[in-house]
């Protein structure tokens, strides 16, 4: 037990992780047909990203990189905030969550 | 033990973001969000980040992803249609994201000097006293004016949100 409880995890298998979530979240962003499932996708990202800046934390014993993960987490409630809310207005107004329905602004 | 987490939560993880992807209504595809934003906080936990995994589960699991879920009800979003958009995004999106995480491993991989992860060591029990000590040292001596500028930003924030969201908003 003394054995399972000293090992330890390579730094790099928690970048990787956040690598490939971070690849998930752009797959989601490219294949998701609903707005709200892209903008999961975007908040998906978002933790990814927020993953490595603690590791880099833990490897470089650096408290600012906990700070950054903390006005990321910030700055990303508002964004869901006005997101959503755009999300509504634009329900309001095209009554359609579909990308490819709302294309207003397309060439 | 710290390995048997490690493995579990990051399992948690991508089964959550997969079946994200997989799932076509988008309340499922919220619940599997809560599941991995959760298994980042214990994630956050086992690299000493203690402040972060608890602000993680009450700003992203709770505050963000109750609105997240609080929308997809109100709206009352159906499964998703498949499209001949959504066909083309699978054909190219896939390769690029393919190649986009080849990239980014391969840099992880071959990077020199990337220490190893144990439990207890990091932020957590360093001489400048515990993560929180020193987390708010930081914050609120050297970076207090971007904090209170966020909370600038959070008001605006809410304002431009009920704005947005308000009947005589589009009008």
């Amino acid at each position: 037990m003394s054995s399972l409880l000293t090992q330890e995890v390579p730094i790099s298998w928690y970048l990787l992780l956040s690598a490939v979530l971070f690849s998930l979240g752009v797959a989601g962003f490219l294949i998701k047909r609903n707005l709200i499932t892209v903008f999961m996708s975007i908040e998906l990202m978002l933790n990814a990203v927020n993953l490595s800046f603690v590791t880099f934390a833990y490897q470089w014993h650096a408290v600012k990189g906990q700070i950054f993960v903390f006005f990321v987490m910030m700055v990303a409630a508002a964004e869901a905030a006005v997101g959503l809310a755009i999300i509504i207005a634009v329900f309001r107004a095209r009554a359609t969550l579909a990308v490819d329905r709302i294309d207003l602004m397309k060439l | 033990m710290h390995l048997i987490l490690f493995v579990v939560f990051a399992g948690f993880c991508l089964a959550g973001a997969i079946n994200l992807l997989l799932q076509s209504h988008p309340i499922n595809s919220a619940l599997s969000l809560i599941v991995v934003m959760t298994s980042l906080a214990v994630l956050y936990l086992l690299l000493g980040a203690e402040f972060l995994a608890a602000a993680q589960v009450i700003v992203y699991a709770g505050a963000i992803m109750v609105l997240f879920t609080f929308v997809v009800m109100l709206l009352n979003a159906g499964r998703e249609e498949r499209t001949l958009g959504s066909r083309t995004a699978r054909a190219v999106g896939f390769p690029a994201v393919v190649a986009i995480l080849g990239v980014i491993a391969t840099v992880i991989v071959k990077a020199q000097g990337l220490g190893v992860a144990t439990l207890g060591e990091g932020l957590t029990n360093a001489p400048g006293g515990t993560n929180i000590e020193q987390l708010s040292r930081v914050l609120f001596h050297e970076l207090l004016l971007p904090f209170e500028v966020t909370s600038v930003l959070i008001l605006i924030a809410i304002l431009g949100a009920v704005a947005l969201a308000s009947h005589s908003g589009e009008r």
